[in-house]
């Protein structure tokens, strides 16, 4: 059952640490397991209610942008690296062979011109927490000048190697995770998007 | 990295031999609800013991450092697992240490037991892992698993591992497999081949008697993969104890030398770069040069189709055992056949067979104990022990299991271990009225890969007969 807004935790960064408000955990007693064959105790549960604090640290900008409508990648500018030049989606802070601070870019319009499916696939099983509706279209993505593959989910549509996508957002209720970017085919119309979702 | 300088590349050196004296191996089950971890830790141990006959308190006399596999200690809400079952051992006060490297636990806690011999801080070092992920409901499951992923960039994206797995088995299926139904029959016949060979085993999970039909029309998991493609989900436990020569003969008139290397790759598959082969000695430069004509899509390697962890696991591995050619110099093997697919990768990556020609391997009966071709023994028989989809997949003891497995074979004892029907009896399943021995007779030499999720750590172990040894000390 959905936790009322009495029963949630909230967080806010005040003079440089977590102030966490509301409720974080609900106990729960535990219950005995019992072997119906032999009447015999098991085991015990141990219900456990949590909420994990997590920083997103120098990726936190790439998922604010999301909100926003845009996709921000990284680049190695370091005049002294010798795969200076490439560009990383997924975003890394830190170029992986200089270990110098990458530069964040705006690479929408290359996700908007070039994006197209590396491998995909179709799966109609999902964990607990799940939040995006089934079956769940994997794809990976090869853009144009980027280096590695990213991993998203394509909303709209079936996935084939090579299709051309475009990138949609989750700009009206942004959530501030992965799950607010999304891929279409190339020319789905507005109207077809998720709710929340726009180009 | 995409390039790698000498340094790297050194071939790794263990300062003097080390020898497995024993091995040892718990029931394995999806489920063991009266049971605790401690309970199969202990029966593993004792295992090993009765092995070179020995009582457990005999045995623990030897160990003097201990290297515990255990990955998921989130399942059991139990931090420091490994102290409670270091202690349960009666092992206490020695120093021990936790090692988790997802599937490749088990052979990432081998990899640190060997080398604590070989520098000469222990004579005798214990490996020993386990695994129940039994104790959530299967939906809490899948989401812990998929913490295993990128917590950020994946685990969101359905908390379902299988998802970010099978994108590299659609590939590869599509550019290596080209999606013929020949293909498809291939990689059913690996979990035929698998499933099949756990019915002679007492300590398997899932021994089932199924035809490639049965694999094909099983219910779907992530196109191409289908249940019967998949790995199980287990608990058990299952250790090895490695020593200097000394004191493995002590242990044991017949201690085999060991040999283990580990390679590692990007836990997002998407941050995997372009980069250059690197070769096994049984390859030759300029092989590759057109493999992306031969199969379009596989100019990018290791892209979504290799094992590029796997693929330096076996090149630091096969240098440092003098192995040139695995199908020349080895017996049986061991891999981690997670899926049917990533098994047929492996064939690949660890070059019994060249990129894009794993599926020979199976369809030319090599991988067979007998090869259903011309019934004649198989070149290089692979998971006699029914492997990750008929025998077990208890993540920290995987590794363990099927280093333990090979050394059944070379130490000639597979059948004491596999046939009595005492341990079917005493393990509540039923031998089958057919079963056969699965002994690679005149085994010398083995291999056993211990493989992490999408390929972020793997090692390769190899086994051999100390007079039958590649490569002088």
């Amino acid at each position: 059952m959905p936790k009322t807004e009495e029963e949630k935790g909230f967080v806010d960064v005040v003079n440089g640490r977590y102030k966490p408000k509301g409720k974080f955990h609900i106990s729960e007693a535990n219950q005995p397991i019992f072997n119906k064959d032999t009447g015999k105790l098991a085991g015990v549960t141990n219900p456990r209610d949590m909420t994990y604090i997590h920083s997103y640290g120098g990726e936190a900008v790439f998922f604010e942008s999301l909100g926003k409508g845009k996709l921000m990648a990284t680049r190695c500018d370091n005049d002294n690296c010798e795969t200076k030049g490439s560009i990383y989606q997924p975003f890394r802070i830190f170029c992986p062979d200089c270990l110098r601070r990458a530069t964040v870019i705006d690479m929408t319009e290359i996700a908007q011109k070039t994006a197209k499916i590396h491998s995909f696939i179709v799966t109609h099983r999902s964990g607990a927490f799940n939040s995006l509706p089934k079956p769940i279209k994997f794809i990976n993505i090869e853009f144009e000048g980027v280096v590695t593959i990213l991993m998203s989910v394509l909303a709209v549509g079936d996935p084939a190697i090579g299709k051309r996508i475009v990138p949609i957002f989750n700009t009206k209720a942004p959530t501030y995770t992965i799950t607010d970017l999304r891929f279409v085919p190339e020319g789905t119309l507005e109207s077809e998007l998720p709710e929340g979702f726009t180009f | 990295m995409i390039k790698f300088s000498d340094k790297q590349l050194k071939i790794p050196n263990l300062m003097k031999p080390v020898y497995l004296a024993t091995v040892g191996m718990s029931k394995f089950g999806r489920a063991f609800p009266e049971t605790r971890t401690e309970e199969l830790c202990i029966q593993a141990l004792t295992d090993a013991a009765d092995f070179v006959n020995m009582t457990p308190a005999e045995l623990k006399q030897y160990i003097h450092t201990c290297y515990y596999g255990h990955f998921a200690d989130h399942f059991g809400d139990q931090l420091l697992g490994e102290a409670v079952i270091h202690d349960r051992l009666g092992l206490d006060p020695l120093g021990n240490i936790g090692v988790k490297t997802g599937g490749a636990t088990g052979g990432s806690a081998m990899w640190e037991a060997v080398k604590a011999v070989a520098s000469g801080y222990s004579d005798c070092a214990l490996a020993l892992g386990w695994e129940r992920m039994d104790e959530v409901p299967t939906d809490e499951g899948n989401h812990l698993i998929s913490a295993a992923a990128d917590k950020d960039w994946e685990t969101p994206l359905g908390h379902i591992y299988t998802g970010y797995y099978a994108v590299m088995a659609q590939r590869y299926w599509k550019v290596f497999g080209k999606e013929e139904d020949s293909f498809r029959r291939t990689m059913a016949e690996v979990s035929v081949k698998n499933h099949g060979y756990a019915r002679m085993n007492p300590h398997a999970q899932a021994p089932m008697k199924i035809t490639v039909d049965d694999v094909i029309k099983s219910p779907i998991v992530a196109d191409p993969l289908r249940v019967l493609d998949c790995c199980l989900m287990s608990v058990g436990s299952a250790c090895g104890i490695v020593c200097d020569e000394k004191t493995a003969y002590e242990i044991t008139d017949n201690p085999l030398r060991i040999y283990i290397a580990a390679g590692s790759h990007t836990l997002r598959v998407a941050d995997r770069r372009d980069m250059t082969i690197p070769l096994l000695p049984n390859e030759t430069p300029n092989q590759y040069d057109n493999l992306g004509k031969e199969f379009p899509g596989a100019d990018r390697y290791p892209g979504f189709t290799g094992f590029l962890a796997a693929r330096m696991a076996a090149y630091y591995a096969y240098r440092m055992a003098g192995v040139n050619d695995p199908t020349e110099d080895l017996d049986v093997v061991e891999l981690h056949d997670a899926f049917t697919i990533s098994d047929i990768q492996t064939y690949e990556d660890i070059g019994i067979r060249p990129y894009g020609q794993g599926r020979d391997y199976i369809e030319s009966g090599d991988a067979y104990v007998i090869n259903p071709n011309n019934n004649k023994p198989g070149a290089l028989p692979s998971n006699p022990s029914g492997g990750l989809i008929g025998c077990m997949h208890a993540v920290g003891a995987t590794g363990l299991m099927q280093i333990a497995e090979i050394g059944y074979h070379i130490w000639n004892r597979w059948d004491d271990i596999h046939e009595p029907q005492a341990k079917w009896d005493a393990f509540g399943r039923e031998k089958p009225s057919d079963w056969t021995s699965l002994q690679v007779n005149g085994a010398k030499r083995g291999l056993a890969i211990s493989h992490a999720g999408v390929g972020s750590h793997v090692t390769c172990t190899i086994l051999m007969d100390p007079n039958k040894i590649l490569k002088e000390d």
